[in-house]
């Protein structure tokens, strides 16, 4: 890890009304690193990922990331074109429910390849192939290459979304409870999956989860969250292992007797 | 005073009809319309409600029409709360298309075609600038007529089927059902969907085909053939044995060719939406067709997602009868209901007010 | 021809006018960028030219000549009808040799001889969004043009590919205008595609119903998209025309019997006569006898 962060978030503050959704969150994320945000539902943390990723915007605080060229953006105050490119080239969002992000009546070498030719690939031979490549080494059948999502599992959806988020070789990707809905057995899959492309390929990853076992198999870091705050942060296994918060404890113990 | 003539008066109801039949009189001093001027000149608007109504009779939609004073939603009840009370005597045999008196018939995809292109008695090519001369009335000049030739005109889709571009008709699947008799039912086969769309509302399927065309659910289509004319209507009495011919009647016939399925093995054919309605009607058959097309997306494996596509969405909102009357029926009165809600608001909000109270 | 009496010059007032004109000038400023106009009321349907119409009546002059097609042909009875109104509210003469016209009015074809730098040609745009398709809602295809993000285009294009061996547009294929926005060229044959580029005449395009005015320059590049392995075609009916025996020109298809018989003719009525003039004759014409027979 270098001393330079990917991603830098100081003093994010969000309310909904009368809710507090975000108060006063600082949040770093250093190349290839993985740093789970963990709470119960409504605890914000789904919320802080919109704001990291400029769907949202805060009303306090700033977002900074650093472009492969070693310059800093504001997220917040970067132009919608460029926002928008960055999110479909250097940065990459695996949604809950693939079907949010896939297109379901095109073909799954379609969904792959689309985010090359909207970086301008013009030549079909290669699209193809990447797709094919990609298809592999999400463990999917290349021969479905041609076929449409809709018959496909929802473990494969899932696997097939992080290929169509991959293709471009992004540094950061954005996971909102990338394993929710799916059975235990091909949640398991999926994890050893991620695991190992995020590793071989160096990927940073902000994943948001409600369950702390998926935080502790990816992630170097955890944060945890309540009512908007964060109430604990650390390495996984030490935040984990010896909660030092009231609240952290609760989860771990409730994870325990689960 | 309002609610008690709403509630019961029937001398409330009846001084409102008087002045109803005074209102739909006009002015005494202006000469009284007769049904036959409708059937005559009003001849648009007869087709309508008889399509619409469900019934066709021309005496009687002109009356309709004249009794709701041009409403011809209003006309089309009128003439479906007199359709219902009919005996029914026979099915008729299928109609035969192919062997109408064509008054017009027109394609879009064939520039020309065995029989011609026929315009027929059209608006399509009138420049929309009021007629002033209309108002004055007088007979126009007498149209130039041709010799009756008896020169085949044989339908688009059979043209296009003999090189086998586009899917056949569907084999019946046994006697199709009727609507009129039986309550609608999911899945609706197409003799159902098509039922309903003959009888649906004009405009609510033209709004429907028109965003299929704006890609809520597009199909490509073309006019494959318009055609306009007389068929013979015959039933086949059981006790005869054979068909008769019970009379003429006036249809409009609309085939729209659409997008082809297939794929790389199976070789690919057009797709076919269909209208039909009585009378002249056009804009009806047209915007049926498209409408009856996307609704076969699912069939077609297409994804369904726009609302023409929605079988159930169409079915349930397309009979303006029926529609009317849920929307109007907001008038009567609905005080219990209301009542009740009354109360219910009133009871949170005392509770909010205590609650904002004790925490003051 | 008399102008018809009660109405301005060619249909629309002097103020409507002005408002299409800054519509068109800013269209020709951004090539192929669809610009909203406040598309009026005509006295023919929707979805029948109202657009061409308007953009017409804004830029037809008392001294232009005026050609109007519809299917390649000046007959058709919409073409008829629309030369028709010109003729009695702008009382302009009309013509139906291309080379003659000053302005061509048409609807789903490009005249197959080659346009000029002193004529102007307007296009009827029944959906002048490209990406409407893919994309139903026009707040999304805005954006999307807005940030040139196109990729949705090229997916449809790489799909049909996957489906069929090629792309499956054949009428209205999308183009690249100036190497920047994306266009719908109204549903003219991709036969006609490679004769707007770099065309020496001005590029118009209407569509009412729809409120949007657009524009191609003369000698600005349309490249109809492609990939680099797939290149973009056009394709014409193999046949020789049956009237002139061009083999090079764009052809209807005339159903003859309802046996399968055909007969291809071009759908330039004007290129075919034009050619006949000139002595070519197709392997279906009729001969002298039966000209003089009829």
């Amino acid at each position: 890890m270098t001393n330079e962060t990917l991603l830098s978030a100081r003093g994010l503050s969000l309310s909904f009304g009368a809710i507090p959704a975000l108060v006063d969150v600082d949040a770093d994320l250093w190349p290839g690193e993985v740093l789970a945000v963990v709470g119960e539902s409504g605890s914000g943390k789904s919320t802080l990922l919109n704001v990291l990723s400029g769907r949202l915007r805060q009303q306090d605080g700033v977002v900074w990331y650093r472009d492969p060229e070693g310059r800093l953006h504001d997220v917040h105050a970067m132009p919608q074109p460029a926002l928008r490119a960055l999110h479909r080239s250097d940065w990459g969002f695996v949604h809950q429910n693939p079907r949010e992000n896939l297109r379901m009546s095109v073909s799954a070498g379609g969904n792959v390849g689309e985010r090359l030719m909207a970086q301008g690939s013009r030549h079909y031979g290669n699209i193809r192939e990447a797709a094919i490549d990609w298809l592999r080494q999400v463990e999917i059948d290349a021969d479905r290459v041609d076929d449409l999502p809709r018959t496909f599992s929802g473990g494969m959806l899932q696997r097939l979304q992080i290929a169509r988020t991959l293709v471009t070789h992004p540094r950061l990707v954005f996971m909102d409870e990338p394993t929710g809905g799916l059975d235990v057995s091909v949640q398991a899959r999926l994890l050893d999956l991620i695991r190992s492309l995020v590793r071989r390929l160096d990927i940073a990853v902000v994943l948001v989860t409600h369950d702390l076992s998926v935080a502790r198999l990816l992630a170097h870091r955890i944060m945890v969250m309540q009512r908007g705050r964060v109430v604990e942060s650390g390495l996984t296994d030490q935040v984990l292992d010896d909660p030092h918060h009231a609240y952290t404890q609760l989860l771990v113990s409730s994870v325990l007797q689960a | 005073m309002a609610y008690v003539a709403v509630k019961g008066g029937e001398r409330a109801i009846d001084n409102a009809h008087a002045w109803l039949a005074e209102d739909r009189r006009g002015d005494p001093a202006v000469a009284e319309i007769g049904t036959d001027q409708i059937a005559e000149q009003l001849g648009r608007a007869v087709d309508r409600v008889m399509a619409e109504g469900s019934l066709y009779d021309r005496e009687l939609a002109a009356l309709a029409i004249k009794q709701a004073q041009g409403d011809l939603i209003e006309a089309a009840f009128l003439l479906r709360a007199y359709r219902t009370t009919l005996p029914r005597f026979a099915y008729s045999r299928p109609v035969d298309t192919a062997a109408m008196q064509i008054r017009r018939r027109i394609s879009a995809v064939f520039k020309d075609l065995p029989g011609g292109q026929v315009l027929g008695p059209t608006y399509d090519y009138t420049h929309r600038l009021l007629d002033f001369a209309l108002a004055a009335g007088g007979q126009p000049p007498p149209a130039p007529e041709a010799p009756a030739d008896d020169m085949r005109m044989p339908r688009v889709s059979d043209i296009l089927g003999h090189e086998g571009l586009i899917e056949r008709d569907g084999a019946p699947d046994g006697e199709p059902g009727d609507l009129t008799r039986e309550p609608l039912a999911f899945p609706a086969g197409r003799d159902l969907r098509l039922q309903a769309l003959a009888r649906g509302d004009e405009g609510f399927l033209l709004a429907l085909g028109y965003s299929t065309q704006r890609g809520w659910g597009g199909t490509h289509p073309f006019v494959g053939e318009i055609r306009l004319g007389e068929v013979s209507v015959e039933i086949e009495p059981p006790e005869l044995g054979f068909a008769i011919d019970i009379g003429d009647m006036t249809l409009t016939e609309c085939q729209m060719v659409n997008q082809f399925a297939g794929s790389k093995t199976v070789p690919p054919q057009f797709t076919r939406g269909y209208g039909l309605a009585f009378g002249h009607a056009e804009r009806k058959a047209m915007a049926m067709a498209l409408v009856d097309r996307a609704m076969r997306a699912e069939e077609l494996g297409e994804d369904v997602k726009a609302p023409a596509q929605n079988i159930e969405f169409v079915l349930y909102h397309s009979d303006n009868i029926e529609a009317t009357g849920f929307v109007e029926h907001l008038k009567l009165p609905h005080y219990v209901d209301f009542q009740s809600e009354l109360e219910t608001v009133r009871r949170m909000r005392a509770d909010a007010m205590r609650m904002q109270e004790a925490a003051e | 021809m008399n102008a018809l009496s009660g109405y301005n010059f060619a249909y629309l007032d002097e103020q409507t006018k002005r408002m299409i004109r800054r519509a068109i000038l800013k269209a020709v400023a951004i090539p192929g960028h669809q610009v909203p106009f406040g598309s009026r009321e005509m006295p023919l349907p929707y979805g029948w030219g109202t657009g061409g119409i308007q953009v017409t009546a804004a830029v037809l002059g008392p001294s232009d000549v005026l050609k109007v097609i519809d299917q390649g042909a000046d007959d058709t009875t919409n073409a008829v009808s629309i030369r028709r109104f010109f003729g009695r509210t702008a009382g302009v003469r009309t013509t139906t040799a291309t080379a003659e016209a000053t302005l061509i009015q048409t609807r789903h074809r490009i005249p197959e001889t080659a346009l000029r730098e002193d004529q102007i040609i307007v296009y009827q745009v029944p959906q002048p969004e490209p990406l409407s398709k893919l994309e139903p809602s026009r707040a999304e295809t805005r954006r999307m043009h807005g940030l040139a993000e196109y990729g949705l285009m090229h997916v449809k294009l790489y799909e049909d590919i996957t489906r069929f061996g090629h792309v499956s547009i054949s009428y209205d294929y999308p183009v690249l205008v100036n190497s920047r926005y994306l266009m719908a060229p109204s549903p003219i044959p991709a036969f006609d595609n490679p004769k707007m580029h770099m065309m020496p005449a001005l590029q118009l395009f209407g569509a009412g119903r729809e409120k949007r005015i657009y524009a191609v320059p003369p000698y600005t590049a349309v490249k109809s998209l492609d990939f680099d392995d797939h290149p973009f075609r056009t394709t014409r009916a193999p046949h020789a025309c049956g009237l002139c025996g061009a083999t090079d020109s764009y052809l209807d298809e005339v159903v003859t019997d309802d046996r399968g018989g055909r007969l291809f003719v071009c759908s330039d009525t004007d290129h075919c006569e034009t050619r006949r003039a000139a002595g070519h004759v197709g392997a279906e014409a009729p001969t002298a006898d039966e000209l003089a027979a009829e």
